[in-house]
């Protein structure tokens, strides 16, 4: 499977940008709402037409503005599980994964596809119900048999937990991820949760006021994001402007310090973000003497938020959450970030 | 009442059911490519085709009579064809059409605009065709609102009185409706006539607007979202 994407789009004064390539397995767009992640899902799928650009799925041109190629959704081959699952009202769960089935003429034929995909997804017992009679979970699996039955050449998946309950989103996540690894095509998610990114994709695209990113591995973009946007979308609770001061070194004006950082800064560095998991009050490198400004506590963590030193009056504090058994009566007087934990941003 | 003349009745519901019928149609027509269209356009046309419902039928009976009238283009052509509008009964049906495709024509486009775009999409992406779309998803999601609006269309043509009486008059036996004659009865003094008329006008609209909640009613209940 491979998937090469360059469209652009004007939506009044919202500008949509993506060229992105993507091949088998887990892809994910992680980006805030309103960033144009599911129009980009919308224009692969033939929903929305893009300005310009070109949409080509393992060597078919589904969309080609120079050639005025412009596949239908119908023919594009292309599974698309909306945010609210879209189960057609007035079916049954069966008569819904039928649909999907629309191909295969032999009437028995297309019973036993369905029995067999209600099986595998564990529905066959909720077979005869309804969509409103269904849980949240329930109806997910179903919109997905019915794009799975179609076999299609790509699956996309737009906020696929966000209609469901937070305690029972990891449930199925794990489930999800377990049931789509045996699918050999593609799989683009798009969501705006950055722990769901993380746990369900390979690779991550950002898509910051409807620019794309470019894809790169899951760990990488979270230990390099190298952009504001990225850094933010992929929980970084500390950004500030800095610039380079050496080889391995930075200034940030706003909090009045020097860093040292592992990687070479480039020339062009705009801002460093500091994560609020990397602070340490033991640590060596870059310890700056600090006052506490409030604390709140969490089920399994501290928040505290505090001023450096020579931190400018009109900043914003930092923020540093640490485990709760590295608390102390009294509260440090210095914390320190591994030079590693730097995060180098250059957009 | 000894002599009984049932004929408004007749002729009111064969009206009906006719301008019924195009009614449906032409409504669910309008509305599905209205609410397709770019906004001002959807504007200027939802102005345009809901006139009717807010001119006074004597004007709509004006305009019709201005297309139909014997010695207009349209009239006379029709006239060649052999279709008779103006004091015909069949004249009835062009007003009935007039008057209440509004009614059809905003209840539909209501439910198709309140439709889930999704639904359609996820119809495509499946490869299902268009039109199995419109029919089998589109029609079926909306058809509380689709119904509840032909009968209101079907209630409005059976009561039509302005447009009707100025395009095909009152003769009793050719083209009396209940309406007509309820008023010609009042003014000819016979009021147990107008009286029993007035009370068959009644009988009707009850039941339509008990079937419109009915509808309603059921089309809330069964309205399903996903929090």
């Amino acid at each position: 499977m491979a998937l090469e994407v360059d469209i652009e789009k004007q939506l009044g004064p919202f500008h949509l940008r993506a060229a992105f390539s993507c091949e088998s397995g887990f892809t994910g767009i992680l980006g805030a709402s309103g960033s144009g992640k599911s129009m980009t899902l919308k224009c692969i799928a033939g929903i929305e037409k893009p300005d310009r650009g070109s949409i080509v799925l393992d060597g078919r041109v589904l969309f080609d503005s120079e050639k005025k190629i412009n596949l239908p959704p119908q023919k594009r081959h292309v599974g698309y599980l909306f945010q609210h699952y879209a189960l057609f009202p007035g079916m049954t769960v069966r008569q819904n994964i039928m649909c999907g089935l629309h191909d295969v003429k032999d009437r028995q034929e297309r019973e036993a596809q369905a029995d067999a995909m209600m099986d595998m997804l564990q529905i066959r017992d909720i077979a005869s119900l309804r969509p409103e009679a269904l849980s949240g979970g329930q109806a997910q699996r179903t919109a997905l048999g019915r794009i799975l039955v179609n076999k299609p050449d790509l699956l996309m998946l737009d906020e696929p937990f966000s209609a469901l309950d937070t305690h029972l989103r990891l449930k199925l996540q794990a489930e999800l991820k377990e049931l789509l690894g045996g699918y050999g095509k593609g799989i683009i998610m798009v969501t705006h949760d950055r722990d769901e990114a993380y746990r369900m994709c390979d690779r991550l695209g950002i898509m910051d006021r409807g620019q794309m990113q470019a894809v790169k591995e899951k760990k990488e973009m979270f230990a390099e994001p190298e952009t504001r946007a990225a850094a933010l979308l992929t929980g970084c609770k500390n950004i500030a402007e800095a610039r380079k001061t050496g080889e391995r070194e930075v200034y940030v004006p706003a909090w009045n310090i020097h860093l040292k950082t592992r990687e070479t800064v480039r020339d062009g560095l705009q801002a460093v973000g500091i994560r609020a998991h990397s602070f340490r009050p033991d640590e060596k490198d870059n310890a700056y003497p600090v006052q506490i400004i409030r604390e709140t506590e969490e089920p399994f963590e501290w928040i505290g938020e505090f001023r450096f030193d020579g931190q400018a009056p009109d900043t914003a504090p930092v923020w540093w959450r640490y485990p709760k058994e590295l608390r102390q009566k009294k509260p440090p007087k210095k914390l320190g970030v591994p030079p590693a934990d730097v995060l180098l941003l250059y957009e | 009442m000894n002599d009984m003349d049932l004929f408004p009745l007749y002729n009111s519901l064969r009206i009906a059911a006719a301008s019924s019928v195009i009614v449906f149609f032409a409504g669910i027509f309008a509305a599905y490519k209205v609410a397709k269209m770019p906004r001002i356009v959807k504007g200027i046309l939802d102005v345009i085709l809901t006139l009717p419902m807010v001119l006074p039928p004597t004007v709509c009976g004006y305009f019709l009579l201005l297309l139909f009238g014997r010695r207009r283009p349209l009239g006379m052509f029709l006239e060649d064809l052999g279709i008779k509008l103006v004091m015909n009964w069949p004249g009835g049906i062009s007003a009935a059409v007039v008057v209440s495709f509004p009614l059809m024509y905003r209840t539909a486009r209501g439910a198709f605009e309140s439709f889930d775009r999704d639904l359609a999409w996820a119809g495509q992406t499946l490869g299902l065709s268009n039109t199995w779309i419109f029919w089998r998803v589109r029609m079926r999601t909306c058809r509380q609102g689709i119904l509840a609006g032909i009968v209101l269309a079907f209630a409005r043509a059976l009561g039509e009185y302005g447009a009707t009486s100025m395009l095909i008059g009152y003769t009793p036996g050719r083209t009396a409706t209940v309406s007509t004659t309820v008023y010609q009865l009042w003014r000819t003094n016979d009021e147990s006539g107008a009286f029993f008329w007035v009370m068959v006008n009644l009988a009707i609209s009850a039941v339509v607007l008990l079937a419109v909640n009915l509808l309603e009613k059921r089309n809330r209940s069964t309205k399903w979202r996903l929090k």
